[in-house]
């Protein structure tokens, strides 16, 4: 199962789809891969909508609550959205 | 999200009656060079979605409000059909 924890990942791709729930209209869905604090990737894979003008290859951190990620990505709470990008990592600094 | 390949439906006539009307779907989470990433689950669909196609879909609490105001019993939903991705 995912966990609901804030996470480090890295843009990988992004996806288009005409066909989806109405408050994901104007948002933008990429592809992102959780990894560890000193870049390696480690396990999930998973969809977040973007609240930050993130990239690809852009390291970033994503909230997977709804309710924030909701927030984050339209403004408003109560959307299906289970994760978001709510930060693009400048550096991290870990021991 | 994740992605998954719908791969079947669920059809059950005994069921909780904001279920009525909505379609069950069997959906693979795959990764998005569309390997497996995972078991089957049950979701609903909110998005006309269909056998073979590649959806993306929510799990938890927040999988009911496409469905809002009405209160479906659901923690997995289909919420978008995916036209295209490209992965780098």
């Amino acid at each position: 199962m995912m966990g609901a924890d804030m996470m480090l990942a890295r843009v990988v791709g992004s996806v288009w789809a005409t066909q989806k729930n109405d408050r994901y209209e104007g948002g933008r869905i990429l592809i992102v891969r959780q990894i560890e604090p000193d870049g390696r990737e480690s396990g999930q894979e998973m969809l977040a909508l973007d609240s930050v003008d993130a990239g690809v290859g852009d390291t970033v951190v994503v909230v997977r609550e709804g309710w924030s990620a909701s927030t984050a990505a339209t403004g408003e709470p109560g959307a299906a959205i289970d994760a978001a990008i709510i930060g693009v990592v400048d550096s991290i600094e870990h021991q | 999200m994740q992605l998954a390949r719908v791969i079947g439906t669920v059809v059950s006539t005994v069921k909780n009656e904001s279920l009525e009307g909505r379609k069950l779907l069997i959906i693979q989470p795959v990764d998005a060079t569309f390997n497996k990433n995972g078991k089957p689950v049950i979701a609903v669909d909110s998005a006309g979605a269909g056998r073979g196609e590649l959806v993306f879909w929510c799990r938890g609490k927040e999988s009911s409000f496409p469905f809002s105001p009405e209160e479906v019993p659901t923690d997995c939903t289909v919420v978008g059909i995916v036209d295209s991705l490209q992965v780098k």
